[in-house]
Order: C-alpha cells, then sequence, then structure tokens
C-alpha cells in the first residue's frame, strides 16, 4: 500500500493577517507557519493510522520553496516515510495541482489524500485537480476512510447529512474533521525526521491560470450597539426595523 | 458562447445555492453582452426546471437520466464539459457548496480553465477578469485574475441576492455520453439530518458555545431558534466535548457560514470561531463576561445571563411574530 499525503504550509490559526507591497504580498514578519490544519489533523494522521493497522509506505509531497521544509520534517516527524518537495512557488492551483499530478503519475499510489482546504487561499481545488489530471476517482470533504481489501469506504458530506459512498483504490480523497484524532509528534519522530529522505526536485511544465491582483482587509465594524438584557423587545425591534434581518 | 451555470438538486429540488448561482450567472451573461443556461442533472420536474427562468436563465439544459442523481465526479465532469463544449461556454459558475466542491475543480482541470472559488464579487472585466474571494478563512478578501480562456467561477453561499422575477425558461432535454463504468464512487447509503436546515443556507443562525455549560442546556437555545426559524450551530469546544455533531461546529476549521443574521450565545469568540462567521450580515453577540472579544466583530451585545436574556429574546421574537 503506497498513500501519498499533499502537505501545504499555511499561517498559524491565530496569525494576525496584514499585507505588505502595496497589498500584494502577505506579511510574514512575526508569522509562525505550520501545516495546514486539515492537511496535518487529517489528511496525514489517517495515513498513518492506516500505516500502522494495514502497513503502508506514506510519501508527503509540497510545493514551494526552502522556507517550507521545517513544515514537512514535522510531517516526517509525525511518521511519514518519505517527502518530497517541488521547488516552486505559486498561489494557482491548476499549477500546485498539476506538479502533485506530475509527482504521482508513475508512482503507483494506492491513494492521495489532502485537506479540504487550505486555511490561507481556500481555494479546496487541489483534490479535485489532482484526480482529474490522473484520471481517478475522488471523493470530496471525507470525514471518514475504512479500507477492506481495495475497496473504500469513504463518508462524504453533503447538504444537512452525509453519504457513506464505497470507490475502488486508487482513489484521490479530500479529508475534514472526523477523519482522524490529531497527534503531536513525540521525541523519537523528530530524531527519526532528520535522517528520512527529503528529495527536492524542480518543478514540471505547467500553466498558471490565476494570478493574485491584491489582497484587501474587511471594513471594520461599526462599533457595537450595546442593549440592556431586560429589554428584549428593543433587540427584536432593531433587528427588524434597523438591520432588516427578522 | 452563453453562460454555464451547474444548477444542483436535492431530491428534485433545486437548492438555494444553485439559484444564486444562476442569478449570478444571468449577471455575468449580462455584464458580457450574452445569455445564461443553467445545467440540472438528475431528475426533476418540468415546472422546477422551467421556473429557473425566473432567475435569469434563457434556457436550461436538463439530463434526466436517473443515475445522475447523485453526485460522481467523474461523470459529472464529463457531463459538464460536454454542455459546455456544446454551449460554447467561455464562462462556468458554480454554487461553492458540497457538490460545487467535489466538481468545480475538476471541471476547470478537464478544460484548463482558471478556478476562483469562494467568489464574493461579479467579475471586473476592466482589466483582465477579477475576481474577489474570501482568503485566510474570511479574515481577507484577495482580488484574483483568471488569464486563461475559460473561466470557473464557485461563488459562497448566502452572497448574492435572489430576486426571482416572471420568466420562463426554455427546457432542452440533453442526453450526454456516459456510460455505467463511469461510476467509480457508489453511493450506498444517505444520512440526512432530517428537519434541520442546512447551515451553509441557513438565513438566520443560532450558535453556542461552552457558555451554555453542557448539551442539557441546548433547549433554550434550540427554542430560540425555532422562534426565529434558524438553524443551530456551535463553536469548536462544544463539537470537540462532544455535546453538539461535529457537522454543526462553525469556525475555522469547521463550516464557515454567511447567514443574514448569526446569533452567538455563550462564545468568547476567538479569533478561529469570528474566521467562521464575519462573513455574516448582522451579529448578535449574548455573553455575561463584557470582556469577550467577540463584542468587537458584534453589531448588537447584550452583557448578561444566557440562561435568562435567552428564553427573554425568543418570548420577544414570539411575540413579535405573532404581532
Amino acid at each position: 500500500m503506497k498513500i501519498l499525503v499533499c502537505i501545504s504550509k499555511t499561517p498559524d490559526t491565530t496569525a494576525k493577517i496584514a499585507f505588505t507591497d502595496n497589498n500584494t504580498k502577505f506579511n510574514e514578519a512575526g508569522v509562525q507557519f505550520i501545516i495546514n490544519p486539515y492537511d496535518e489533523w487529517y489528511a496525514l494522521v489517517r495515513a498513518l493510522e492506516l500505516k500502522e493497522t494495514i502497513g503502508a509506505d506514506v510519501h508527503l509531497i509540497t510545493v514551494g520553496g526552502a522556507d517550507c521544509d521545517p513544515v514537512i520534517r514535522k510531517a516526517l516527524a509525525l511518521g511519514g516515510d518519505e517527502a518530497f518537495r517541488i521547488n516552486a512557488d505559486s498561489a494557482d492551483s491548476y499549477y500546485i495541482a498539476s506538479q502533485i499530478a506530475a509527482h504521482a503519475k508513475d508512482k503507483q499510489y494506492d491513494i492521495i489524500l489532502t485537506g479540504k482546504e487550505t486555511i490561507d487561499y481556500n481555494g479546496s481545488g487541489i483534490g479535485g485537480m489532482v484526480a482529474e489530471l490522473l484520471e481517478l476517482p475522488y471523493v470530496s470533504i471525507a470525514a471518514k476512510f475504512d479500507l477492506n481489501g481495495t475497496v473504500a469506504t469513504v463518508n462524504r458530506e453533503i447538504e444537512g447529512g452525509e453519504e457513506v459512498c464505497e470507490v475502488s483504490l486508487p482513489v484521490v480523497v479530500s479529508c475534514q474533521k472526523g477523519m482522524a484524532e490529531a497527534r503531536i509528534p513525540n521525541m523519537r519522530g523528530i530524531m527519526a525526521a532528520r535522517t528520512k529522505p527529503l528529495t527536492v526536485a524542480e518543478p514540471a511544465a505547467a500553466d498558471t491560470l490565476t494570478t493574485v491582483v491584491s489582497f484587501e482587509l474587511p471594513p471594520a465594524k461599526a462599533g457595537v450597539k450595546l442593549i440592556s438584557p431586560d429589554n428584549m423587545d428593543e433587540l427584536v425591534k432593531l433587528l427588524h426595523e434597523e438591520a432588516k434581518v427578522i | 458562447m452563453s453562460i454555464l451555470i451547474f444548477a444542483d438538486q436535492a431530491q428534485g429540488k433545486i437548492k438555494k445555492a444553485a439559484l444564486e448561482a444562476i442569478q449570478y450567472g444571468a449577471k455575468v451573461a449580462e455584464q458580457l453582452g450574452t445569455t445564461a443556461t443553467a445545467l440540472v442533472l438528475g431528475p426533476v420536474e418540468a415546472s422546477e426546471l422551467v421556473a429557473l427562468g425566473n432567475y435569469g436563465a434563457q434556457k436550461v439544459l436538463h439530463a434526466a437520466d436517473t443515475r445522475l442523481h447523485e453526485v460522481e465526479s467523474i461523470v459529472y465532469t464529463k457531463v459538464i464539459a460536454e454542455a459546455a463544449g456544446k454551449e460554447g461556454s467561455m464562462v462556468i459558475i458554480f454554487p461553492h457548496n458540497f457538490d460545487g466542491k467535489a466538481v468545480a475543480p475538476r471541471v476547470a482541470a478537464r478544460l484548463k480553465a482558471g478556478l476562483v472559488s469562494g467568489a464574493i464579487s461579479y467579475p471586473d472585466t476592466a482589466n483582465g477578469f477579477v475576481v474577489k474571494k474570501n482568503v485566510f478563512s474570511g479574515k481577507a478578501f484577495a482580488n484574483i485574475n483568471i488569464t486563461s480562456d475559460i473561466k470557473v467561477i464557485a461563488i459562497i453561499p448566502n452572497t448574492f441576492p435572489v430576486a426571482p422575477g416572471t420568466a420562463t425558461a426554455a427546457v432542452e432535454a440533453f442526453a450526454p455520453a456516459i456510460n455505467d463504468a463511469d461510476f467509480k464512487v457508489k453511493v450506498v447509503k444517505t444520512e440526512t439530518v432530517s428537519g434541520d436546515i442546512p447551515l451553509t443556507e441557513a438565513e438566520i443562525i443560532v450558535s453556542g458555545g461552552r457558555g451554555l455549560k453542557g448539551p442539557e442546556n441546548w433547549g433554550i437555545l434550540e427554542d430560540l431558534a425555532k422562534a426565529l426559524g434558524a438553524a443551530t450551530a456551535s463553536s469548536r469546544p462544544v463539537a470537540d466535548a462532544g455535546w453538539r455533531p461535529h457537522h454543526e461546529h462553525v469556525g475555522q476549521t469547521g463550516l464557515t457560514v454567511r447567514p443574514n443574521l448569526y446569533v452567538a450565545i455563550g462564545i468568547s469568540g476567538a479569533i478561529q470561531h469570528l474566521a467562521g462567521v464575519n462573513g455574516s450580515k448582522v451579529i448578535v453577540v449574548i455573553n455575561k463576561d463584557p470582556e469577550a472579544p467577540f463584542f468587537k466583530a458584534a453589531d448588537y451585545g447584550i452583557v448578561g445571563d444566557a440562561f435568562e436574556v435567552v428564553p427573554a429574546l425568543t418570548q420577544a421574537v414570539k411575540k413579535f411574530k405573532e404581532a
């Protein structure tokens, strides 16, 4: 069994969001970077659970510069066996998916896992694009993934519920909460990660189909209007007449 | 070269998010001097299809094949690509809901089209084809230029207005080339929480946090939700503690919601929670701690004990609705 987990480097969930260079670049000053939570907590940990229960080689891939290395080392410390970094900087999901597909093409992965989206660009596109480029089935936003031989049972979220799906491997799955329990790396894992292979490869030729023109911060709220807890009629009146939401 | 809109359905009903996508697509069509075609897959009543004209679709392509009842991303992608080719569509619109997320990226990759998912603006064509989207989980926006010939836009539900008119759409039967072997992912069971309003489609959401002290106290929240016709949600600690099912978890690592009204009860307002809700049009915060950070993001605030304030608010809402 060979599993590929797609890893993205994102700012920490508590990071202050600000921009530089005339609002064209994310301001990285003082920001701590982490493995995208969906990639780590759900995709990677589920891959590790499968490795522990049925045996699997867990490969990791990220598309980015050398500044991604600490993050990918952490993923190795959690239990990944081998990592690949495609040395390219891009925010276009088609370009990134093309790199992952080019890597995976001849590797015979049985399962390719991604997080359901990254918490920076919120594209939620990589899994579906990789699946299309590799002509593989895709299950999006999965909360559960079980294997019975080469048939996977996957729970996929839909509006107001879940669908239980069956699919034969190989398959691409995007993962969300429910998939696995988050872990923290232990000292042994951290030591072992130092010597695990991290291969840096140059990108394959691929097109970039979108570019970021600029970023904006949302306008500040006007300020809260406080209402006395004894006057809920007043709140209802404001919601109806002023806010017009009820 | 019409604009193609993927209008998804559940149990034969076109989803609200899909109606928003049709109206959005019609607006883009007007902007670009073309027409809007809605694509509906799976069995849906003819009257429902004709009515899509009310939302601006001049034409509805309908593939009634019962095998298309549920989303299979490979099959849907094939069908949508075929429809786009047939219509000569250079812009394809999706709702950024669960179906859209399953299919839009595949369609984009197949057609080599730039994708903007989570869009919150109409395209600005003054200088390229620029669409604004949510980034950093709603803490910022990015303006993205799509440079490919074909463009795919997935719009966030409950962001664009729906104002039905009185036009009818020309419905055209569509028989795409699919075969049984294309259906790789098979749905064996569907589990929906009956009677609930899907959170991502809800116009009003009542959400509870640790301040409610335990799952046994959710009754007051549910009463308020019922009075308001709202869906219920929770913060992450509540979902993690198992007080509420995880599909109710709203925030950075849960669902992002954009209701017209978000009522937060006993939620402090950690930055990760705010990321999931700050697209809400109006936020009401009920918290006994006047220093709770949520008040900074709120439009209306009540500093008080939830166990007194919430039932009083429920009564006030009932009184208003009966009047």
